[in-house]
Parts: C-alpha cells; sequence; structure tokens
C-alpha cells in the first residue's frame, strides 16, 4: 500500500508501484491541471511539487511527474496545481496573469508549480534562481519574455524572506494555501504508517533510481514491472570518510549541487550542471542511475569518469568495488551482475594542483542531450603534466575515458602545440556516428574544439584564445 | 484588459480536450501507422491485435460506409490507407478498446506487410520525376528577360529552409459522443471546426447537421491544427457512429509528431539584378515546395509563398515560379507565415549574396528597395506601405549606427567570441488569399439580466481572439467586460467558419462582432429614444447607462435591456462579415487578395561562440506596425512569441526525416524548441501606432504571424558574426543554423566551392542514448 499526502487530503493506494504520477493524479484522481505534453520530462507542463521530511522540516522540489512512479511519492507530499489555489489567485499566479505571461494556457500550471517550488526552496530569492526553477518547462507561445517579467516579480515578492524558513514565510505572507503549514507535523505521523520503504516482492527487480530515463524509453513496461526504489534506500548527505569523498546511491544532481563539499571540490561545479537537464529531472535524477544507465553521452558519467570515482556494487550480500571506467564494456553492457545495484560512490577531491573543466555542447544549451560533452581532470606542476584524465561522451558506444590521449599527455609540458597533438590523438581513438545530433565528422571536430576549450578554460595564462584560432 | 482566460489558466481550472469529463462507457481509440513511408500494403494482420483484452474493435478503410478520403482542397488524402501507403506514420487502422492503455498494446500488436516502393523525401526530386501536387504558379510583374540587360551586377543561388515542427504542447485531439437519431457531438482540438465537421460527415456518411463539433480551447495550434485535426475526429466520429458509444482520442507526442505534417521545407534557386544605384531591377525565383503525401493545404501555402516573395522591396520585374512537390512525407501544412517565411528568406539570401559579393552591408541594399504607398506588388496590389517608417524608426530609435560600431569594435577585441547583427524588415499581408474565406459570422443574446453572451466561429488557441471580441462587444454596449461571455466555437451555432488563420481570426469575428452588437444597440436606443421622448440620435451609452444629449439619464443598461424585452424588441442578432474590397484572379494572377499588409523591422544582434559553434541572441530591436492597437500586452505577447517561434525555426530546430523517410527527430528530446534561456537577451518592441483608416477592427492592425519572420534576422546575424571570425567562410544559405553548422562554417575553408552538408542517416547509424 502506498500512502502519500495529496495537496491537502491523505491518499493510500493499492495501484502498482510503477504507476505514474501523472495518469495517478489525472486519470484517478480528475486533477486535471496537471498537464501531458511529451511523457518524457522534456516539456514540465506535468509538473509537481514533492515535499520530502529531512531532518524534521520539509523540502519541497518541482518534479515531472511524467518520469515519477508512484512507488517514488511513498510517504511525501505532492503537490499539484489545484493544491496552490487559494480564494483568489496566489501571488505567483497573479504575477503570471498580470505579466500577460500565460496565452493558450497549457504550460501554465507548470510554471506556476515550479515558480511556486522557488518560493519554498531556501535558496536565495534571486531573480536568477526563479529562472533556474523554470529552466524546465517549455511554452511555445510566449517567447518567454513575459514569464521572465513575472519571474522577476515572484523574486520580489520573496525578497523579504532573508534567512527565515521559506514554508513559514509563504504562510505568514499567505502565498501558498493555509494547509502547508501542517504538512510537516502530517509527514510525521505519516512516516509511523509507513512500515519504511516500500517491499518488493520481484524475484528480479528492476532498481530504480529517479526513473528520468527508465521512464522514457520502458514506460509501459514500468507500470506493472517488481521495482526496488533506490531512492528510499540512502540517504542524501554527501560526506567525507577519510580522504574521499562519499555519497549514496540515492544522491540526486541538486544534492550535490547544494553540497557545500562538492562546491569546495569543484567550485564551477553549478555552471557544469546548469548544463545538464533541468530543474525537475535534476532533483528526481540520481548520480548511480546515470552510471548504470550506461547512455554514452550521460553527463555527469562524463565528469565522474574524468574524476576517478569509484563504484561500490552490491547484490544485496557482497559487495566490490569498481572504478567507473571499468563499469563499461560496451554500448549498454556493463561489468555489473543482474542482482547487482551502486550503492556508493567515492572519489578523492582534487588536491590544489589539480584542475577540474566540464564542457558540453548540444543543439540547445540547456535541456538538452549533448552533441558531444568532455571533462578534464589535470593535476600540473608549472607547465608539466604530471596526470591527466579526459574523458568524451557521444564519440563513441560507452562514455569513454580517452585514455590514449591521456597517457600521451602525462609528464608532457603544457604548450598549444602538445595540445594541437593530443587532440589529434583524442580524435583516432573515438567513434562517432551520425545520428540527430550531429554527424560524426562534426562530433570529432567538436570534441578537439572542446579539449582546447578545457585548456583556455582551465589555463588562460598559458593557453591564449588563439589556439581557437588555428584552422584545421 | 488581460487574457480573459488567465484566470482559470493559472489556476489549473482551463478545460482541454484531454480535461473534458467522460461519458459512461467511453472507448479509447489509438490509430496504427504505417511504419513505411511508400508500398503497397501486402497483408494487414489483427488477429492477435483484436485479441488483446478490452479491445472492441479495430476500424480499417474496410469500415467506412461514407468516403474514405478528407483532403481539403484536393481530395487526395484517404483518412485510412487502404492499398497503397504514401508516409511513414499514415494511418492504416484505428484500435478501439475499453481502455487507453489497451488500446494501444493492441497497436503494438497489429502487424503489416508491406512491398516496398522507391521513397522520395526531395521536393527537386520529385519535381524531376512529373510528382506535383497541383499544377506550377507563376507570379510575374514587368519582364526579367529584358531587365537583366540593366542590370549592372546580377547574382544566383541556392536557398534551403528546412521544416518546423508545430509543437503546440497540447497535442491532437478529439472526443465524439453519439447523440440521439444518429447525430453526434464532436469535440476536437481543431483550428477549423467547419473543417472538422466535413470530414467527419464525408466519412461517416452522414449531412452535416448531424455533426457538431464544439472546440473549446486549443493548448496551441499554430496552423498545425488547421487541417490536421481533422483525421482524429473523424476516426472518432466513424468508431462512435459504429458502436454507438463516445470514443476519445488525444494523441501521445510520439504519435503527433510521426503521424502529422510540419512546416513546409522548401529549396529554392534565385537570381538577383541589380542597377548601379543598387536598386533591385530584376528577380527571378523558384521554389520547390516539399509538400509530402497529399495536398493538405500546401496549394494554398504555395501561393503565399509566391504573394512574399519580394518580402518588403519594391522590384519591378519579378518572374516567381513555384512548384508543390510530392514526396513521402506526412502532408506538410499551415503554420504561422504559411509559406511567406519560406518566400523571404529567399529574397534576404539574395540580398545577402549581392552585398557579401559586392562587400556591402546588406543593410545597404534592404534599405535603398523598401516598398513606398503607390508601389505594385507582383500580384498586383498598390502597396499601402509603411515600410520606409519602421525601417527609420528601427535606424533612429535604435541608433542602428552605434550597434555597428560598437560590434566592430567588440569584434577586433575578441577572438573567441564575435558578434554579428542583422537587419530584417517584413510585410505580410492581412486576408486569407482564397477570397471566399474572408467571410465571418457572430451570434450575440442579451439576456434580461443584461449579460451578453457572443458566439463566433473564432477558436480562441492562445492568440486572445476572445479577449479581443469582448472588448468588442463591452465597446459597443459600454459595460464592463465581465458582462461579456464568449461561448466556445460550435459548429451549431455558428455554421461555415472558416479557420482560426490567416493572422485574420480577430478582424473577421470581431467585425462581425460589431456589427451584430451595434445592429442590437441601436434596437436599444430606439427603446430609450420613445421612453425618454428625445430623437435616437441623441441616444448612446456610456458605462451602462443611457445617455441622451451627453447627458446621464436614470436609465441604466439593465433597464433598457429589460424594457426592450418587454416591447418584444430582439435582443439576439446574427450578423455577416465579409472583407471588403478584395478580390483575386487566379488566371491572370493579379488582384486585390489583403485587406491590408502588416510592416515592421528588427534588428538582430548575436554573439557567436567560435571555439564551440554556439550563440546566443544578445537582442532583438522591433520597431512593428500596430495600427492602432487595441489590447497591448496581447499584442506584445504576439510580437514576442511569434519572434522566438521564428528564431527557433532559423536555429536549433532542426527536423531529421531518414532516407527511408521515417521521422528521427521524434520526440523533445531530439527536437528542440527555444527554452527560457535561448531566447534574446532582450526583446524591445516599439509600438508604430498609427491611426490611418484601414480594413482592421478598430483599425488595430493583425498582429498573429508577422513577427515570426523576424526571427530570419536570427540566421543573418549568425551569418555575419561567422564572418567577422573567418571572412573566407564558405555559408550555404541553409536553414536553420544550428550549432553544427555554425561550427562546421566556422572552421570552413576558402578553396573551392566545399560547403558542409549534414551526411544522410541511415538505419544502423542510429542509437538511442
Amino acid at each position: 500500500m502506498i500512502r502519500f499526502i495529496l495537496n491537502d487530503t491523505e491518499q493510500h493506494t493499492d495501484m502498482p508501484p510503477g504507476m505514474l504520477l501523472l495518469d495517478y493524479v489525472r486519470y484517478h484522481k480528475n486533477l486535471t491541471g496537471t498537464k501531458i505534453g511529451c511523457r518524457e520530462g522534456d516539456c514540465g507542463a506535468c509538473t509537481v511539487l514533492i515535499g520530502e521530511l529531512k531532518n524534521e522540516e520539509t523540502i519541497y522540489r518541482s518534479f515531472t511527474s511524467c518520469l515519477t512512479p508512484i512507488g517514488n511519492v511513498h510517504g511525501k507530499h505532492v503537490v499539484t496545481i489545484e493544491g496552490l489555489n487559494m480564494a483568489d489567485l496566489n501571488p505567483v499566479q497573479k504575477a503570471m496573469s498580470d505579466c500577460s505571461a500565460t496565452q493558450c494556457g497549457f504550460c501554465t500550471p507548470g510554471f506556476v508549480i515550479s515558480l511556486a517550488g522557488f518560493c519554498l526552496s531556501k535558496k536565495e530569492p534571486t531573480y536568477e534562481n526563479a529562472i533556474t526553477a523554470i529552466d524546465g518547462n517549455i511554452c511555445r507561445c510566449t517567447g518567454y519574455k513575459s514569464i521572465e517579467r513575472a519571474a522577476a516579480q515572484v523574486a520580489d515578492l520573496m525578497s523579504g524572506k532573508k534567512d527565515s524558513d521559506p514554508l513559514q514565510f509563504v504562510a505568514d505572507n499567505k502565498m501558498l494555501p493555509a494547509y502547508f503549514a501542517g504538512i510537516t507535523m502530517r509527514l510525521k505521523q505519516l512516516s509511523l504508517k509507513l512500515n519504511g520503504a516500500l517491499i518488493n516482492k520481484a524475484k528480479n527487480p528492476v532498481y530504480v533510481g529517479g526513473g528520468t530515463d527508465l521512464y522514457v524509453q520502458k514506460q509501459e513496461e514500468m507500470k506493472y514491472a517488481g521495482i526496488q526504489f533506490m531512492s528510499a534506500e540512502g540517504t542524501h548527505s554527501i560526506r567525507t570518510e577519510g580522504k574521499r569523498i562519499v555519497f549514496d546511491q540515492s544522491v540526486t544532481v541538486t544534492d550535490l549541487i547544494e553540497s557545500s563539499l562538492i562546491q569546495r571540490s569543484f567550485p564551477a561545479f553549478n555552471k557544469f550542471a546548469q548544463l545538464v537537464s533541468s530543474t525537475p529531472i535534476r532533483n528526481m535524477a540520481t548520480i548511480a542511475g546515470n552510471f548504470i544507465n550506461a547512455s554514452p553521452i550521460g553527463d555527469f558519467t562524463i565528469f565522474f569518469l574524468a574524476i576517478n570515482a569509484t563504484v561500490i556494487l552490491s547484490d544485496g550480500k557482497k559487495s566490490r568495488e569498481l572504478p567507473l571506467h571499468k563499469l563499461y564494456k560496451q554500448y549498454k553492457v556493463l561489468d555489473r551482475k543482474t542482482k547487482e545495484y551502486i550503492t556508493q560512490i567515492f572519489f578523492e577531491p582534487p588536491a590544489a594542483n589539480t584542475f577540474v573543466n566540464f564542457e558540453k555542447v548540444s543543439k540547445r544549451t540547456h535541456l538538452d542531450i549533448a552533441s558531444v560533452n568532455t571533462a578534464v581532470c589535470i593535476t600540473i606542476d608549472g607547465r608539466a603534466i604530471k596526470e591527466a584524465r579526459i574523458s568524451a561522451g557521444g564519440v563513441g558506444p560507452i562514455p569513454k575515458l580517452l585514455e590514449k590521449t591521456n597517457s600521451f599527455l602525462q609528464g608532457k609540458m603544457l604548450d598549444e602545440g602538445l595540445i594541437t597533438e593530443a587532440i589529434a590523438i583524442a580524435q583516432s581513438e573515438i567513434s562517432p556516428i551520425s545520428d540527430t545530433r550531429g554527424a560524426a565528422v562534426y562530433k570529432s571536430f567538436l570534441l578537439g574544439q572542446l579539449i582546447k576549450a578545457h585548456f583556455i578554460e582551465l589555463f588562460p595564462q598559458m593557453i591564449g584564445a588563439n589556439l581557437a584560432v588555428a584552422r584545421r | 484588459m488581460k487574457n480573459r482566460d488567465s484566470k482559470t489558466h493559472t489556476t489549473g481550472k482551463s478545460v482541454y480536450l484531454d480535461d473534458i469529463p467522460l461519458q459512461h462507457g467511453t472507448l479509447f481509440g489509438a490509430a496504427f501507422g504505417s511504419p513505411v513511408a511508400h508500398g503497397n500494403i501486402k497483408n494487414l494482420d489483427l488477429r492477435e491485435a483484436v485479441k488483446v483484452p478490452g479491445v472492441i474493435k479495430i476500424f480499417t478503410a474496410k469500415d467506412i460506409r461514407g468516403e474514405n478520403q478528407i483532403g481539403g482542397i484536393v481530395p487526395d488524402e484517404p483518412l485510412f490507407a487502404d492499398h497503397e501507403v504514401d508516409f511513414c506514420g499514415m494511418p492504416v487502422a484505428f484500435v478501439v478498446a475499453e481502455t487507453d492503455e489497451a488500446a494501444r498494446v493492441a497497436v503494438k500488436k497489429i502487424k503489416i506487410e508491406i512491398e516496398n516502393l522507391p521513397v522520395i523525401i526531395d521536393p527537386r526530386i520529385a519535381r524531376a520525376a512529373g510528382e506535383l501536387i497541383v499544377p506550377p504558379r507563376t507570379f510575374a510583374l514587368g519582364d526579367t528577360a529584358q531587365a537583366w540587360k540593366r542590370c549592372t551586377h546580377i547574382f544566383s543561388g541556392q536557398a534551403d529552409t528546412n521544416g518546423q515542427e508545430h509543437l503546440y504542447i497540447e497535442t491532437q485531439g478529439a472526443y465524439a459522443i453519439p447523440q440521439e437519431n444518429d447525430a453526434l457531438k464532436i469535440y476536437s482540438s481543431t483550428q477549423s471546426p467547419r473543417a472538422t465537421q466535413a470530414a467527419s460527415c464525408r466519412v461517416v456518411g452522414v449531412p452535416m447537421h448531424q455533426v457538431e463539433v464544439d472546440v473549446i480551447r486549443l493548448g496551441g495550434g499554430f496552423g498545425g491544427k488547421e487541417d490536421q485535426a481533422n483525421a482524429w475526429a473523424a476516426m472518432c466520429a466513424l468508431a462512435a457512429h459504429h458502436l454507438k458509444k463516445p470514443v476519445k482520442y488525444a494523441l501521445s507526442r510520439i504519435e503527433d509528431m510521426a503521424m502529422t505534417g510540419k512546416r513546409h521545407p522548401y529549396s529554392s534557386d534565385f537570381k538577383i539584378g541589380l542597377n548601379e544605384d543598387l536598386k533591385i531591377v530584376a528577380y527571378e525565383v523558384t521554389f520547390y515546395q516539399n509538400a509530402g503525401a497529399a495536398a493538405d493545404l500546401s496549394p494554398a501555402v504555395l501561393e503565399r509563398t509566391l504573394f512574399h516573395c519580394t518580402n518588403t522591396y519594391f522590384i519591378p520585374n519579378v518572374k516567381a515560379k513555384a512548384y508543390s512537390c510530392r514526396t513521402h512525407l506526412p502532408p506538410n501544412t499551415a503554420f504561422r507565415g504559411f509559406g511567406g517565411p519560406q518566400g523571404m528568406f529567399v529574397i534576404e539570401a539574395a540580398i545577402d549574396k549581392a552585398a557579401a559579393a559586392l562587400g556591402l552591408d546588406a543593410s545597404v541594399i534592404q534599405k535603398k528597395n523598401l516598398i513606398r504607398t503607390g508601389d505594385e506588388f507582383p500580384y498586383g496590389q498598390k502597396a499601402v506601405s509603411e515600410a520606409v517608417d519602421c525601417w527609420n524608426k528601427a535606424e533612429t530609435l535604435y541608433d542602428i549606427e552605434k550597434i555597428k560600431k560598437d560590434i566592430s569594435v567588440f569584434n577586433a577585441s575578441s577572438v573567441l567570441y564575435k558578434k554579428g547583427v542583422a537587419v530584417m524588415p517584413v510585410c505580410f499581408g492581412i486576408s486569407f488569399t482564397n477570397t471566399m474565406m474572408n467571410q465571418a459570422r457572430a451570434l450575440v443574446h442579451v439576456y434580461t439580466d443584461g449579460s451578453i453572451s457572443v458566439s463566433t466561429g473564432a477558436v480562441e488557441m492562445g492568440q486572445g481572439v476572445n479577449t479581443k471580441i469582448i472588448q468588442t462587444a463591452a465597446h459597443v454596449f459600454s459595460v464592463a467586460t465581465d458582462k461579456v461571455r464568449v461561448q466556445t466555437t460550435s459548429t451549431n451555432r455558428i455554421a461555415n467558419t472558416s479557420p482560426s488563420a490567416a493572422s485574420a481570426t480577430a478582424d473577421l469575428n470581431c467585425k462581425a462582432t460589431l456589427m451584430a452588437c451595434t445592429a442590437i444597440a441601436d434596437r436599444l436606443k430606439q427603446v430609450a429614444a420613445d421612453e425618454l421622448h428625445a430623437p435616437v440620435e441623441s441616444i448612446s451609452f456610456k458605462d451602462e447607462f443611457i445617455f441622451s444629449d451627453n447627458i446621464k439619464t436614470e436609465v441604466n443598461w439593465k433597464k433598457i435591456v429589460m424594457m426592450a424585452f418587454m416591447k418584444r424588441v430582439s435582443l439576439s442578432e446574427h450578423a455577416h462579415y465579409v472583407t471588403p474590397e478584395i478580390h483575386y484572379d487566379k488566371l491572370k494572377e493579379k488582384g486585390h487578395p489583403f485587406a491590408y499588409h502588416v510592416f515592421g523591422t528588427a534588428i538582430t544582434i548575436v554573439t557567436v561562440d567560435c571555439l564551440r559553434g554556439v550563440y546566443e541572441f544578445d537582442a532583438v530591436k522591433i520597431v512593428h506596425d500596430f495600427g492602432a492597437s487595441m489590447n497591448l500586452a496581447i499584442d506584445r505577447g504576439q510580437i514576442e512569441g511569434g519572434l522566438v517561434q521564428g528564431i527557433g525555426w532559423m536555429t536549433m530546430e532542426e527536423i531529421i526525416y531518414d532516407a527511408s523517410g521515417r521521422l528521427r527527430s521524434n520526440a523533445l528530446s531530439t527536437y528542440k524548441v527555444p527554452d527560457i534561456y535561448a531566447v534574446p537577451k532582450e526583446i524591445d518592441i516599439d509600438f508604430l501606432q498609427t491611426d490611418k483608416d484601414n480594413l482592421a477592427i478598430f483599425h488595430s492592425k493583425a498582429v498573429g504571424e508577422p513577427p515570426l519572420m523576424y526571427g530570419i534576422g536570427a540566421y543573418f546575424a549568425i551569418r555575419n558574426a561567422i564572418k567577422a571570425f573567418n571572412p573566407a567562410a564558405v555559408i550555404a544559405f541553409d536553414a536553420p543554423m544550428t550549432p553544427e553548422k555554425t561550427l562546421m562554417a566556422l572552421y570552413s575553408k576558402k578553396s573551392g566551392e566545399q560547403v558542409f552538408t549534414q551526411p544522410e542517416i541511415n538505419e544502423a547509424s542510429v542509437i538511442n542514448p
């Protein structure tokens, strides 16, 4: 039995845990304000808020309900547009209406939900953060300018929040319905009825993290699949153990973005993360899921390959460590037994003379799958390269560590000529194909450009912009 | 006034097709589309599919008792493929089941054997093979053959534009409910209730009075639901009529993208000649329109390409020929601009080519050739032009000289980033080019409590037409806008509607509303005059009171309405409006097809990252000819939205069919429309407010389509930035300018005319992420 709070009412349902939240709210609860646009997390029309108890408080995140199995909201608070409605328009709705930020209206509830998520978040209430909150919502009518104006109004309204608790602030300022004030208490009461995580009886369960790719690829099969929900089985904490930074399989991209440990280790991490999917997908997707999905262009796989992460795989009884780059054998073929799943991921944070960069180019800069992505983790001593790890995605059947390139670079003196040579080697060890994300010849050339970009970004004193001008 | 729907939109209470409460016993449909683009059906095996629990019946061509035909302009489009399939996704069967899930499971179990036939996806190949939808058409002005002799500079070339997916966020769908005596009520997400009604009746085999099509609103249309909403409605109608049960089908995104047509790709050849003064003396152009497998609206789209082939320029000698070429793609269809953008891209490419060869900025040639009032378009109409005013205002208001100077300073010092600027003037004719369609009706009732109901043929799809209709009625009666309600668009209330299209919906339907309201108002004034013993000319309405000689009387709106009712005066009116003055002779290809033209000028500034080949738009600065806007907020929204849609078409929106005719950009993960970060950082819009007499409603010029064409400036701005990085760059006139094409152009080499073209994608090379 799955239990959660839907808006102001408690639900308990015997529907299969793999059923999509979108279908549940629209077709079983008749809450039709949540719209269907694409069923693959790419439009945001079905966005809902998910509130989860964390250290005695409720943290709200936006999710695309089209990729959220109801099993993943067990014990949580689900908020649809209907759950935000008050006697009159709430201030977010009023801003959208006043700014004429709604034309056909089909995407509008999703935008309102995402902006409400911004109001409920602990982030600074800046205009930029308001825009980030709606970066997963597509509007085909307005050209977004009126929505930007509405977002600015909402950010203004929230500017008085300062350090106060967002839930308290929105309640005090009557920005959202009064029942929100009681949710934390109700979630605590609900947690007593849950009996822990959902019990899975399947012999060979399907492991689901955020579900953000599984539910794109296999929506129909997933509904009745025997699912083990991995997000329920770990913590969201990113911690230090000895020299290592360690986190569980349940950690999401947003958890990394919000981790001060990650910020300290990779000061540009949030800039990289901005290039990856959208706020709701980052809220849902787990790093472990990204690894296991084994997409040849998985953005975080590429990042963690470069920083030499290790995964711990377990079948529930025995566990083993495996360097991430050894996980991938062929296209979607992993060094993983059927029953094995990732329990933890760890890596050593970069030393003072180690530098990390991530590059990605796609047809649309944000909320798109890469044509090519690449990361570098390079340790230097003056101009001498002690170790270089460059990874690349979209250029072969697996997310690839460019081993030949990396061993070529090791011990060499960094200069522009060296980079040109390294690019030639990199281009010789990849095997891109032509598809909707670009022709093979483009991907190969683009990888070279992005390798240049790594060095121009990381070592502007040593590598001049003129490297870019050098023609093929 | 804000959009009337903004309250229900922001609270999630607006009702779209998939939100309509279901009647008990409703069944669910799903279409099975052909897996191949061209071939003969050898065998259709439904045996496994009908066994799926919950499946009620699977409909095919054999089950049609009416006609298996939904073609609007040309009867060349069967609802279900019978012997032959002509495009990938062409409906072959329609499964009806007790649940949506069962219907879709059954669709996957349908087996079909098809003997493959050759597939054509290129319009030039289709033309060479004689595969034309309709005979080619030619527009001519002056004598180009003679004019070339007077040209100092002559340039020729090729220009291509790709298609564009509408990507209305609400997919297509219909819900048909049987009524008594074999009648049907169909809810449809259609821009064209009449066409949906006619197609459904044709397939079912019943007269039009038996079928009501009712439209609440659309979650976006953009032309994609003008003709292409009909198939789903006809399928649901067929099944509902046969099974005597309500049948609903809301398409999944993948089904919608695979089965429906898009903006037409065009390939074109141009030749342009200029004299020493840089006046364009002659222009010849041949358009190859990729129509897809059936006519749909292609002949009309083709016509508008010709109407707009000289954009906003006066060219005394023009010869433009256009071929509508039959290929094995889904039938391409209306999309905001309706062929106009494709025509304009080519003349802009021709000017760019000339400018580049002459070492000039394209804007020098553009400015010298702007059309002026009294100049003749190639189709014979004389311009009433705001082109020069828009251009000059943009130039001074936004200080184009400073923009250009700042960019050259930036480019001189920046290595990795280069900026480019382009000016894009537009001119767009307002009216359906098919004169017959420029008619509309409104049915207005004033109820005895003073509330007002308006029905028209307009379909609300976000463009704000219902709000403008409310403004019109409230204005005539001088009542608060909340006294007016616009009803759903129903073929029972308003018959024989033209589609909501051609930017003309507000003009046509507001004019009809104006007529109906005025007729009722005139009768009410007579009642008031009798009551007040005053001459009827002295009576006016103001703020819900009757005024006599501009002096407020004690008779308020409610009272006068009740008085009229007591006196048995009609409080209802059905008015019929036809656009005056317009006419067109297709034999001569001359006439006066447009009520008026809309003008404007946009300046687009882009920054290209020359290392990565990606770009960002710094700003688009527009002066737009609004006439006297009747709703600034709505009109601004149309400009911003149209512009961004146009930029999408020119940059990231890339339709990809493989050589076998299968759509590869078939989902939102592979077809990208602008997101919030992709839009220009700044969009400035100046309202060129003029109160000149025109045929628009309250002199407020139509605003739906024209701004899309500002987006063409995005292509040329990127091009200019690439040339700032690599003056020898070889860049084909081939939109969209994706990051891929941008990067390859940035590093293209001077030698030879070798231009990077994307290799064909074959099935073996496609791997999912």
